[in-house]
């Protein structure tokens, strides 16, 4: 008997046409819980890093968290991991919504996908029942019209979708895959989906998800929602309305956007509007919202409704949620009436939100600056927003410049040459990142952009507050009934944390490098439960004193399945996931030179800080200097399998020193997004 | 005749939908407090109350499970209101052979939603957090057997159709048998 999982996935050969039900071994459950945990382990074992993005031998998988299915509030994510085209690395994105519990009650814990189809097809889950669908008659439909289609005509109104738009058939570096009201987004993944001629998969389930200790977990639930009541009534303080109670950021339901507007960069990631947030702008995005705004809407048995249903007038309906309402208009020096409107096409095509404006206005500063010409942009509008949809077609069908486009600022740059370079200045690792900017390095923010393998900052962020509050007096408020921290320790470094007009206790040195690194630990392990566990960041890893934490998940893992958990367990299961996705990329090739924030994301750098703070934190997570996972740590998590192969292939030397910075392996490609 | 009247509470939900996020929330709850042990396991296919929910025409109904019928309707309904087209059998109740809301979904057994007999409110309701589900108690008097006045409408039209002889005849053997 299988508890909280079903034990089973579902393996399809789409080269060879072949589905196969495949019973997992429950000791992996023990290792590396589920969802992205076991995705690594799957990762590791079947993708040699020879493997690229669009080859038949990159595997796709679509995983339910562990906890999905059952009663766990908030416990909806599905984690698509795969290559992707813009980083070359393992990408992994979240989706949430209604998909990951679905597969659960179909009987699955993850659907993995390898080869390629010769023709498009989809795919349907129905229990037992998985076919392999013709879906030619689905050829370029948009994402939210492929997934009504679907339903339609499988006569399944309860069937949960996930499809690509025409992003993703056209191999657009930066697709996303849509379902429902959610994405998962970054990392271009849409586009391996597209490659493997894959354009949705269906599922539909009615089967039953058993949980070990019911009395024990139902406790446990009631705890977290008499807390998830609490914090909805108990804001954070000093925190921008978005973020200030639980959930992902309330971008639906809160008006005010001061801080994105006012202290994110507009156009291609350059110009600080502090003045820009008024009134008068205020009022009239309200009223934009409002008239648009249908309802707010939750994700699978999760009471919150951080998205919503937006009409835009005389356009289809579409879905919305967070930070997705901002990117258009500030990439385009928009409103907000623009972004809700581009935003539906974006959506229907299956586009990133972070990568896409950020494309568009890099080449219209290219063209801004006579790198780019008239003549790269036929019959192009000249106002900013018709520009914007002008790009968003020429990239997404793949035509003229758009085609450059279409791999990403980083490539195209590379591409087009002629000092484009200068003006691609906010990737990281080859992708698109969150349009900030500031003044002095923050050490915190440093190793999250460095080192995150999402390549995402608010895919590692959370836990810490983003800046020191007003006083100390309202610092050691916030403090009093911190419980979720893992050591009371780093109450004090809150304490302590000064404002610069109060005390030297500010950036860049301080937090100290070795308090940085605990806190970017903490941040970082907190995403790691939720990936595994198919869990919301909204009530954990995203939100300063969430309901679920590293103190009561273990107990929750316990009553779910059965297994013995406690926080030193999990700990050392996040880290043995957290080290196996960095070694899965140190395959790869990736080091320490790519462990980069944004060129520009400060004003001023700080060289010998940033060395001593990726230093302390490679020391930290058991990586050598190189940031390649060490053979006694790798020994520790009981990952040995992973340092024989790093041996074999001459990227860990037998001997404890590690290898020298930049050493080229041969057999091993040196890590390189292209030109 | 002395009719005894024995009191009851009667549990109303309120569906406000309107006030629905679509979350299914009580789809879980219900499907899992109904698992024997409780809450070992969750399936909102056994659930008996369902969310019909379709975002982009903005339609979140809830409906609850009710009575099992053996044969299905004659015919069909579709309701269109404020604009938007529920489906067909959208309000219905019943758990029926033209359909396979409101069945155990392995063995066909029919569920019927009944309000949490054994908790202080039913449980869809204690955990909708939107409260588009909010619970009334209103207490009910039932008068045993029914209501003798209806009783004699019932009679008066059995005469009407075949006669006082013959309706006489049928309650003299029917209490002779009893």
């Amino acid at each position: 008997m299988r508890y909280a999982e079903t034990g089973f996935n579902l393996e399809i050969d789409l080269s060879r046409g072949n589905i196969e039900q495949v019973a997992t071994d429950p000791k992996e459950t023990e290792l590396y819980l589920g969802g992205l945990g076991t995705n690594a382990k799957v990762f590791w074992d079947r993708v040699p890093p020879e493997v690229d993005a669009f080859s038949p031998d990159n595997i796709l998988i679509f995983s339910a968290g562990l906890l999905c299915g059952t009663p766990a509030t908030g416990a909806n994510r599905t984690i698509v991991t795969t290559i992707s085209p813009l980083t070359k690395l393992m990408g992994f994105s979240i989706m949430g919504s209604y998909w990951a519990p679905e597969l659960k009650y179909a009987g699955y814990d993850k659907v993995i996908i390898r080869g390629k189809s010769p023709d498009l097809v989809y795919l349907w889950i129905h229990n037992d029942k998985v076919e392999i669908r013709d879906a030619s008659h689905l050829k370029g439909k948009g994402a939210i019209e492929t997934q009504i289609l679907i339903k339609q005509e499988l006569n399944e109104p309860k069937a949960q979708v996930a499809a690509i738009g025409l992003a993703g058939e056209n191999r657009v570096y930066f697709a996303s895959i849509e379902h429902d009201a959610a994405s998962a987004a970054r990392g271009g993944l849409g586009a391996v989906m597209g490659d493997k001629k894959l354009k949705a998969i269906a599922v539909r389930g009615t089967k039953d998800i058993y949980i070990a200790r019911p009395a024990e977990f139902m406790e446990l639930l009631k705890e977290v929602w008499e807390y998830m009541k609490f914090r909805l009534a108990n804001p954070i303080p000093e925190t921008p309305p978005i973020n200030e109670r639980l959930g992902i950021p309330q971008e639906m339901s809160v008006h005010d956007e001061k801080f994105h507007a006012n202290y994110g960069s507009w156009g291609n990631s350059r110009k600080i509007r502090l003045d820009f947030w008024t009134p008068e702008v205020e009022k009239e995005w309200k009223e934009t919202l409002e008239s648009m705004r249908t309802r707010l809407i939750s994700c699978y048995n999760c009471p919150l409704h951080c998205k919503a249903t937006i009409s835009p007038p005389g356009l289809p309906p579409y879905m919305m949620k967070c930070y997705s309402k901002m990117t258009y208009a500030m990439a385009a020096y928009s409103t907000l009436d623009f972004n809700l409107k581009i935003a539906q096409r974006a959506f229907e095509y299956g586009v990133d939100s972070i990568s896409t404006p950020q494309v568009i206005a890099f080449a219209l500063e290219l063209l801004e600056f006579g790198v780019l010409t008239d003549s790269d942009f036929p019959g192009m509008p000249t106002d900013s927003e018709g520009r914007f949809y002008y790009l968003l077609d020429k990239i997404v069908q793949r035509e003229g410049i758009g085609d450059v486009l279409a791999d990403g600022s980083y490539l195209a740059a590379r591409k087009i040459g002629k000092g484009a370079e200068m003006f691609e200045h906010n990737t990281i690792k080859g992708q698109e990142q969150v349009n900030a900017k500031a003044l002095t390095l923050d050490p915190l923010y440093f190793l999250m952009f460095a080192t995150g393998e999402k390549v995402q900052i608010t895919q590692i962020q959370g836990q810490f507050p983003q800046q020191p509050f007003r006083s100390r007096k309202v610092r050691e408020e916030f403090v009093k009934d911190w419980f979720q921290v893992p050591d009371e320790k780093f109450k004090q470094y809150f304490v302590d944390w000064q404002r610069h007009r109060e005390g030297p206790n500010n950036n860049p040195y301080y937090p100290t490098a070795k308090m940085s690194c605990e806190l970017v630990d903490w941040m970082e392990r907190m995403h790691y439960v939720d990936d595994s566990l198919g869990m919301c960041g909204g009530l954990s890893s995203w939100n300063q004193k969430p309901p679920y934490h590293l103190h009561n998940f273990p107990k929750f893992i316990s009553a779910a399945t059965g297994i013995d958990m406690d926080t030193d367990n999990l700990v050392q299961i996040t880290r043995r996931i957290r080290t196996l996705i960095r070694a899965i990329n140190v395959r790869r090739g990736l080091r320490r030179k790519d462990d980069k924030p944004p060129q520009d994301n400060w004003l001023n750098r700080m060289p010998e800080l940033e060395d001593e703070l990726l230093d302390e934190y490679y020391k930290l997570k058991g990586w050598n200097k190189d940031s390649i996972p060490t053979k006694e740590s790798l020994h520790e998590l009981g990952l040995d399998y992973v340092s024989q192969d790093l041996i074999a292939r001459g990227i860990l030397t037998d001997s404890e020193d590690p290898s020298p910075k930049g050493t080229s392996v041969e057999g091993v490609k040196n890590y390189s997004r292209g030109t | 005749m002395e009719v005894k009247k024995k009191k009851k509470i009667v549990k109303i939900i309120k569906v406000n939908a309107d006030k629905c996020n679509g979350c299914r929330v009580c789809e879980m709850i219900c499907s899992a407090s109904h698992a024997e042990p409780k809450y070992s396991r969750t399936n909102p296919s056994r659930a008996r109350i369902r969310v019909i929910r379709d975002p982009l025409t903005d339609m979140f109904l809830p409906v609850f499970a009710g009575e099992y019928t053996v044969a299905e309707c004659a015919g069909r309904n579709k309701y269109t209101i404020n604009g938007k087209e529920y489906g067909e059998c959208a309000f219905c109740r019943a758990s029926c052979p033209s359909r396979e809301e409101f069945k155990e979904p392995d063995s066909g057994i029919p569920l019927k939603c009944d309000r949490c007999e054994a908790e202080e409110e039913p449980l869809c309701v204690k955990w909708c957090y939107a409260d588009a589900l909010t619970c009334e108690e209103r207490e009910g008097e039932t008068e045993e057997g029914g209501k003798p006045e209806e009783m004699e409408t019932g009679l008066e039209s059995m005469a009407a159709k075949y006669g006082m002889e013959k309706v006489l005849d049928a309650v003299a053997r029917m209490s002779n048998k009893g």
